[in-house]
């Protein structure tokens, strides 16, 4: 099968790789760009462990076909931090022991940031709505929760 | 390093009981920890397994040439790889459990493995593998598996446990039995009597990443195994049982672990992997699907359950009867066990008797889930309990106080128990506000407690002191929820310095000793005594260190903060991280390891309360408050204990109010996937409120209790005993999903 050129912004850096059609934009992350904090949990959708922003909005990576992002914006959690400055959601989760096992955290920031970047103030009830396509097992959500609400707090502070 | 809010050691500790940022965590939410599907080595092919798709075949033959012809094929693994099953019943199921040989005995089971240059190559020749089938009629549950009729799985099983033993092979493995006094008598005395009968489906522990194995077989006939598991150590016995390998020919690397609750104590891939690797002559990763992690990894026990209970007006509880049969999988070995010692253990009883039943069905062969079995057992006596209460007009709290166990008290399953902090949860309970807050019209309130063990088994951690002042605390424990942090913890409380100075590792089956898996909540307990024991071998040496330097001797010297001193002050202090760095003039590195089978584990308890709304026009249910109180012993990562007890009890709402396994009638799986077997999302739950009680554990240096487990046993009946009085009905098949709870509210006769 002829491979296809494409060429994306992947956390800010223009990225290019070769791809089969049928690849899931998650398989070419983490196969060909080398990006394996983006998790697959299902390759069905049902997760969020993929969550990835693309062209600023939310998607689960294993849903996209990798030729789509051809000419798009990709942010997955490596792109979170600002350098060695951790993003507020990543200083939250740690300081609120908001992850335990680790395998959905990834899905869970990107996920809580799609959220913040539209609605910086959200009400404990859109929260869990929002992170609704992110499964995790270990913690009940409870601190997950709880670690974005801190991080909201804390950016509108700033 | 950052402490979060709320840093407030106990009292005679500074790091025990402290909440700082866990050592793993920077790199978790950054995207660089590697958990089992994120390792690549140069070369490496990717393996895919080829699965029965009948409940129960005869496996007449297997052609692979076809498979091994297409393109990018590497090797190509069948039951014909693979040593004829030998050595313990148990270590026979294993090996064929990982590899199918005369029969395919759950849809998933695995009969063949390829490895290829890519994934689409792999799955593309598991296509031209020609299996032929002769299917066999299948058992899909105990009622069928125990009927005279059943066809039998296994034409060698001979119930054991049974006297006289059956002539007649039958699907029944096993049976138990844990009895004490005059049943009839019990019953007699009683004022009230309760009999119901429950069923509980399969439930998979749900962990979020999906099993994977690399392996990467060298001419040598020695294989480098990276997987994700709870525990290397046993993944390395496990896999060279099946190979038929000596143990020493594998070295066992863990990787992070994205969930196990259990059900990674097992193995599943490992041998293939290794088996491919070696063929192919070059390294292979298997990763399951999530379908695959559905079909054929480890879900926990169906099963029918009868309780009878009796109790006087009073509320002193008479006697009890406690009959189940629990899902094996197609091999023996279900929790029955298990759920037969815990299910009446909070109580004092005199008149009781429970006998369960381990039964083989054409499903996977289950794997141990969060303290295994109790939950199944445990929604049925505290079901039936909820009901006694109401009958003799008392408050379920103190109902169970009133019969509860506590220090000296006989355990219906023999011993007696030590100090217990059962009592303390169910008054942290009482004494909680959501205890009596304010119920609306069809919201209800559920009360019910559990209780399961602590193992102890074997761990072993050494501790390095570098020539900076800092430590490493090696161990082989994988941390499936934050035990490196407590580990960091007590190293620090012991050597008294900094916790940031400590760097706990996890380290494979070749550089550090013998540990068992991270399971039966014993690793903070277990391996964490462990660290203890060996800092104080650390101290002294340090202390005999400077004694030397100050000419006196070792037991004048206190180690206060970090410091050597001597007793009478004749000197000044001298710090860790000088000794240290002058290691080399004063006996060379320092370094100890501390290796023991722990005893004297305690024992944990857990009360819990749940409010939730039942929609009657649809049978939603709405969990609006729940809250659980645990006794832990002595929290050394509070913030880690809080999680614990939280993700128990989300687990155990998904298994009361959604979770299942539906099979169709070819013995089929229909609901392979996270939309349809519906684990709990954000928006399903409220915030989950802890409580968390401190009876310490005098066995252990800190009076640590584990916490990781007896948090799900409580949920199942706790949601049963909320829904009941939402509904004004008892509804005993789990799960109380909207369909069974509104089928209920129609057809009910009132």
């Amino acid at each position: 099968m002829t491979k296809i050129h494409v060429t994306s912004e992947i956390n800010g850096d223009e990225v290019e790789f070769l791809t089969e059609p049928n690849v899931s934009l998650l398989n070419a992350l983490r196969d060909e760009v080398g990006l394996t904090g983006v998790k697959e949990g299902c390759g069905t959708g049902d997760c969020g462990a993929c969550s990835v922003l693309l062209n600023d909005e939310l998607n689960a990576a294993c849903l996209v076909f990798a030729p789509e992002a051809d000419g798009a914006e990709i942010l997955t959690v490596e792109g979170l931090s600002d350098g060695d400055h951790l993003h507020p959601l990543q200083q939250c989760f740690l300081e609120g022991a908001a992850l335990q096992c680790g395998i959905c955290t990834p899905g869970f920031l990107v996920a809580a940031k799609a959220l913040l970047d539209k609605n910086p103030d959200p009400t404990e009830t859109e929260i869990r709505y929002a992170l609704a396509g992110n499964l995790c097992r270990c913690t009940g959500y409870d601190k997950i929760i709880r670690a974005v609400q801190d991080a909201a707090a804390q950016m509108q502070e700033a | 390093m950052a402490l979060a809010e709320d840093t407030n050691p106990m009292q005679g500790f500074k790091w025990v009981g402290s909440r700082p940022i866990r050592p793993d965590g920077f790199d978790k939410v950054t995207g660089r920890a590697k958990f089992g599907a994120d390792l690549v080595l140069p070369g490496m092919l990717t393996g895919a397994v080829l699965r029965s798709p009948h409940a129960h075949a005869e496996i007449v033959s297997i052609d692979t040439s076809d498979a091994e012809a297409m393109p990018g094929v590497k090797s190509v693994v069948t039951g014909a790889d693979f040593p004829e099953p030998y050595g313990k019943p148990a270590e026979q199921d294993v090996q064929r459990n990982v590899m199918a040989r005369e029969k395919a005995l759950y849809e998933g089971h695995v009969i063949a493995a390829v490895a290829a240059l890519t994934r689409e190559q792999a799955r593309a020749a598991l296509g031209a593998i020609k299996v032929t089938y002769k299917v066999l009629p299948h058992v899909m549950n105990v009622t069928e598996a125990m009927a005279d009729s059943a066809v039998v799985i296994h034409d060698n099983m001979i119930t054991k446990n049974v006297d006289p033993a059956p002539e007649a092979p039958s699907n029944v493995a096993s049976r138990t039995v844990f009895d004490g006094g005059e049943l009839d008598k019990g019953f007699a005395e009683a004022d009230v009597v309760v009999e119901r009968e429950f069923t509980t489906k399969p439930v998979h522990q749900g962990y979020i990443e999906p099993h994977a194995a690399v392996a990467d077989t060298t001419p040598d006939g020695r294989s480098t195994v990276w997987c994700s598991s709870q525990g290397h150590f046993a993944m390395r016995t496990y896999t060279s049982n099946v190979l038929g390998w000596d143990a020493s020919r594998l070295k066992v690397i863990p990787a992070e672990i994205g969930g196990g609750f259990g059900g990674k104590t097992v193995i599943y891939l490992e041998p293939l992997a290794v088996r491919l690797s070696q063929k192919a002559g070059r390294p292979v990763r298997i990763v399951m699907d999530r379908d695959e992690v559905f079909r054929a990894s480890g879900p926990t026990s169906g099963a029918s359950l009868r309780v009878k209970i009796g109790a006087k007006n009073d509320g002193t509880i008479t006697a009890a009867d406690v009959w189940m049969a629990f899902e094996a999988g197609a091999f023996a070995g279900s929790p029955v066990g298990a759920a037969s010692m815990t299910a009446l253990a909070p109580y004092k009883l005199e008149n009781f008797k429970i006998e369960g039943f381990d039964v083989v069905v054409n499903k996977p062969k289950v794997a141990a889930y969060r303290a295994p079995g109790a939950p199944i057992s445990s929604f049925g006596v505290e079901s039936v309990l909820d009901e006694v209460a109401t009958k003799v007009g008392m408050d379920p709290i103190d109902f169970r106080m009133h019969n509860a166990v506590e220090q000296g008290d006989t355990a219906t399953y023999g011993p007696k128990f030590p100090v217990i902090g059962f009592k303390e949860t169910l008054q942290a309970i009482k004494d909680h506000p959501n205890y009596t807050a304010e119920l609306g019209p069809n919201q209800g309130r559920g009360v019910a407690s559990g209780f399961w063990f602590n193992a102890g088994m074997n761990s072993t951690a050494t501790v390095n002191i570098n020539d900076d002042g800092t430590a490493t605390v090696v161990t082989g424990s994988p941390d499936i929820g934050g035990s490196r942090a407590s580990m960091a913890l007590m190293a620090a409380e012991e050597l008294g310095i900094d916790v940031v100075s400590i760097k706990p590792v996890v380290a494979d089956t070749e550089t550090v000793g013998f540990n068992d898996v991270t399971g039966g909540s014993r690793v903070t307990l277990a391996t964490g005594a462990a660290v203890v024991e060996a800092c104080r071998i650390i101290v002294a040496d340090l202390k005999a260190r400077a004694a030397k330097g100050w000419d006196i001797e070792a037991d004048q010297v206190e180690w206060v903060d970090g410091r050597a001193q001597p007793i009478d002050g004749s000197q000044p202090a001298v710090s860790l991280a000088e000794l240290a760095k002058n290691w080399g003039r004063t006996g060379g590195p320092i370094s100890a390891t501390y290796s023991h089978n722990a005893r004297g584990v305690g024992a944990a308890f857990s009360t819990q309360v749940c409010d939730l709304e039942v929609d009657p026009d649809t049978g939603r249910v709405t969990v609006l408050r729940y809250l659980t109180a645990q006794d832990a012993g002595r929290a050394i990562h509070p913030s880690y204990v809080e999680g614990q007890l939280q993700g128990g009890v989300a687990q155990g709402i998904g298994w009361a109010l959604n979770e299942e396994y539906i099979h169709n009638d070819d013995g089929v799986m229909e609901n392979p996937g996270f939309l349809d077997y519906r684990i709990p999302v954000a928006s399903d739950l409220p915030m989950i409120d802890t409580v968390i009680v401190e009876v310490p554990n005098p066995a252990h240096p800190y009076g640590v209790r584990g916490v990781g487990e007896v948090g799900i046993v409580p949920p199942l009946a706790a949601v049963a005993n909320a829904v009941a009085a939402a509904a004004d009905r008892r509804i005993t098949d789990l799960p109380l999903s909207p369909v069974r709870i509104l089928d209920a509210i129609l057809n009910s006769e009132d």
